[in-house]
């Protein structure tokens, strides 16, 4: 089973270059990550994983009704809660995917961590299969 | 001594209990092993510490340090084996003062941080995949101490009774202890030999996975995972052995297929019929990445090996992944990377393989004189895929009769259903 780990860094009250550098975390908590990212494959686990740039540079497309696609560019000050990066696991259970995450060193209230599993082709019905080109062979 | 019932299904703090063993079982036993020198017994007494963590973290909690705290309960248990024995000899009797003064200064039974020492693992997996092991024993013993698998998870992949699994277990324990096998990593000079008895047995697990020999499964996908989550442990703690690369390669680009090659109805699809849109593309990236870095590592100067066997399977299983369809396959690249298999790796399942490579390439009659120098050859008599083969290949020269008669013999062959009913709908769909 492949689970998706979602990192939301905690932004509370932060704006602008604060975000920035809240976003750019120091040398002891990267090599912490580094740590755990090591045991990771170590485990076997880890298909994957990116960190993301700050969500200042991120863009925003929407598509309103009868009309072309909008895009915004951030700043975005009503987002609290922006993905800063993920990890792709192959595991055997949520259980063990909510293992790995608890073990993830985050500094206390820095990041919340989100467990989502990966849709398997085979978990659609057979008209979405279909429906997405497979062939059913 | 008792072994968990951890396989209760429903309660949920007990699967989160479950995962944790399947995380930390293989360095708790690694560490114990390390100190007790003896990995049936560290086995043992991760076991009990685990059942004692039953018992106590539903009231107590699960401790910050899991892993930590399973090594100092079975190391405690060790010590009151010993007193209990009156066996202590000079050494452990200061081993244990020792670790009840840092217990006393520390306050709290469980706040020692278990350091794991570099290539515990390693030594655990070597261990598990000793020579003096029977080839069952050691995939028996490596999935449960390194796979973290209990007998019953293991007896239902390979489709036998519980109680054979847990004799074979315990049986390779003794010989393991009466070889006096040490906890150790091999030598140099036998670094080559021992790692490949390791990944024999990750590709052995494996294959029984792809292409189930018994029962009425024609693949057994859990067995696949198992195996390539070993192999990616082993490149994990080797990462400049090209060879464990090229195994990793190979299972993650075969494992690609895996989801292509059922059926709706679990029949076999075979990789000419397969829809290759449903290759699983991060497995084939995987792979190829795998394969870039053995290819690299075997080019270092000073290696001088040249791709090894797995290698070599991985970069045939590339070609096959990177060709969009079954015409676009690079078949002369694969009649070549078969020929240098055959010269490493010497066998006649190697020349049947290259046999058919050799009819896409250059047509069926190229295949078929191939195959038809294999037959007299003992190793390939009873291979069902030797008339399997032929069968195919005489059928596109219109030799029917002939192609009929090798695809039944083929059928009486195998010994799995699903293979053998493949087998008769094509013999019987010939004009």
């Amino acid at each position: 089973m492949r689970f998706m780990m979602f990192i939301y860094p905690k932004l509370e009250g932060a704006t602008g270059g604060a975000v920035d550098e809240a976003w750019m975390p120091p040398a002891e908590a990267v090599a912490a990550m580094t740590r755990y990212n090591d045991e990771l494959t170590k485990a076997g686990v880890l298909l994957s994983l990116d960190g993301l740039h700050s969500p200042n540079e991120a863009v925003r497309v929407q598509f309103p009704s009868g009309k072309a696609p909008v895009v915004t560019d951030g700043p975005f000050t009503e987002a609290k809660e922006m993905v800063g990066g993920y990890w792709l696991i192959d595991v055997k259970s949520q259980e063990e995917a909510i293992e790995w995450a608890k073990r993830c060193p985050i500094g206390e209230g820095a990041a919340e961590i989100e467990v989502r599993q990966v849709f398997e082709m085979s978990e659609f019905p057979p008209e979405l299969q279909a429906a997405a080109g497979y062939s059913g062979k | 001594m008792t072994h968990p019932k951890t396989s209760q299904p429903g309660t949920g703090a007990n699967r989160s209990y479950e995962a944790v063993w399947r995380i930390e079982s293989a360095r708790v036993i690694a560490a114990l092993a390390r100190r007790t020198g003896d990995v049936g017994l560290a086995e043992d007494l991760a076991h009990d510490a685990f059942v004692s963590a039953l018992e106590q973290w539903p009231v107590s909690g699960v401790p910050r340090n899991p892993g930590a705290w399973l090594v100092t309960v079975g190391k405690r248990r060790w010590f009151d084996m010993l007193r209990r024995k009156g066996t202590l000899d000079g050494k452990q009797a200061d081993l244990i003062r020792q670790a009840e003064v840092c217990q006393g200064f520390a306050g709290t039974d469980f706040d020692e941080v278990e350091e794991e020492v570099a290539d515990d693992r390693l030594r655990l997996i070597f261990t598990a995949c000793h020579p003096v092991l029977s080839r069952e024993a050691r995939v028996a013993l490596t999935l449960r101490l390194v796979a973290g698998l209990t007998t019953e998870e293991i007896a239902r992949a390979y489709l036998v009774r519980e109680p054979t699994v847990a004799q074979r277990v315990v049986r390779a324990k003794r010989s393991l202890s009466e070889a006096r096998v040490p906890f150790e990593l091999p030598p140099d000079n036998q670094l080559e030999e021992r790692l490949d008895a390791v990944l024999e047995v990750v590709y052995l697990v494996f294959n029984e996975g792809y292409a189930a020999t018994v029962g009425e499964q024609w693949a057994r996908p859990e067995l696949c995972h198992e195996a390539l989550r070993l192999g990616r442990i082993i490149a994990a703690l080797l990462p400049d052995e090209p060879e464990v690369h090229g195994l990793v390669a190979l299972m993650e680009l075969q494992a690609s297929r895996l989801r292509a090659r059922v059926g709706p109805g679990g029949e076999p699809v075979l990789l000419a019929d397969q829809d290759r849109s449903r290759w699983d593309p991060l497995l084939v990236s995987r792979g190829l990445v795998a394969l870039a870095r053995a290819s690299e590592l075997a080019a270092l100067p000073g290696s001088g090996r040249g791709l090894g066997p797995y290698g070599l399977q991985a970069a045939i299983a590339a070609c096959h992944a990177q060709a969009a369809t079954l015409a676009a396959t690079d078949w002369a690249r694969i009649c070549a990377l078969y020929e240098a298999l055959g010269q490493v790796a010497p066998s006649p399942v190697v020349e049947l393989n290259r046999a058919v490579a050799l009819s896409m390439a250059y047509g069926p009659e190229a295949g078929l004189e191939v195959v038809d120098s294999l037959v007299p050859d003992p190793l390939l008599a009873g291979y069902y895929l030797l008339p399997s083969v032929r069968g195919d290949l005489l059928a596109k020269l219109g030799r029917f009769e002939e192609a009929r008669a090798d695809l039944e013999r083929a059928a009486s062959l195998t010994r799995n259903e699903r293979e053998q009913q493949l087998l008769l709908d094509r013999a019987a769909s010939l004009p």
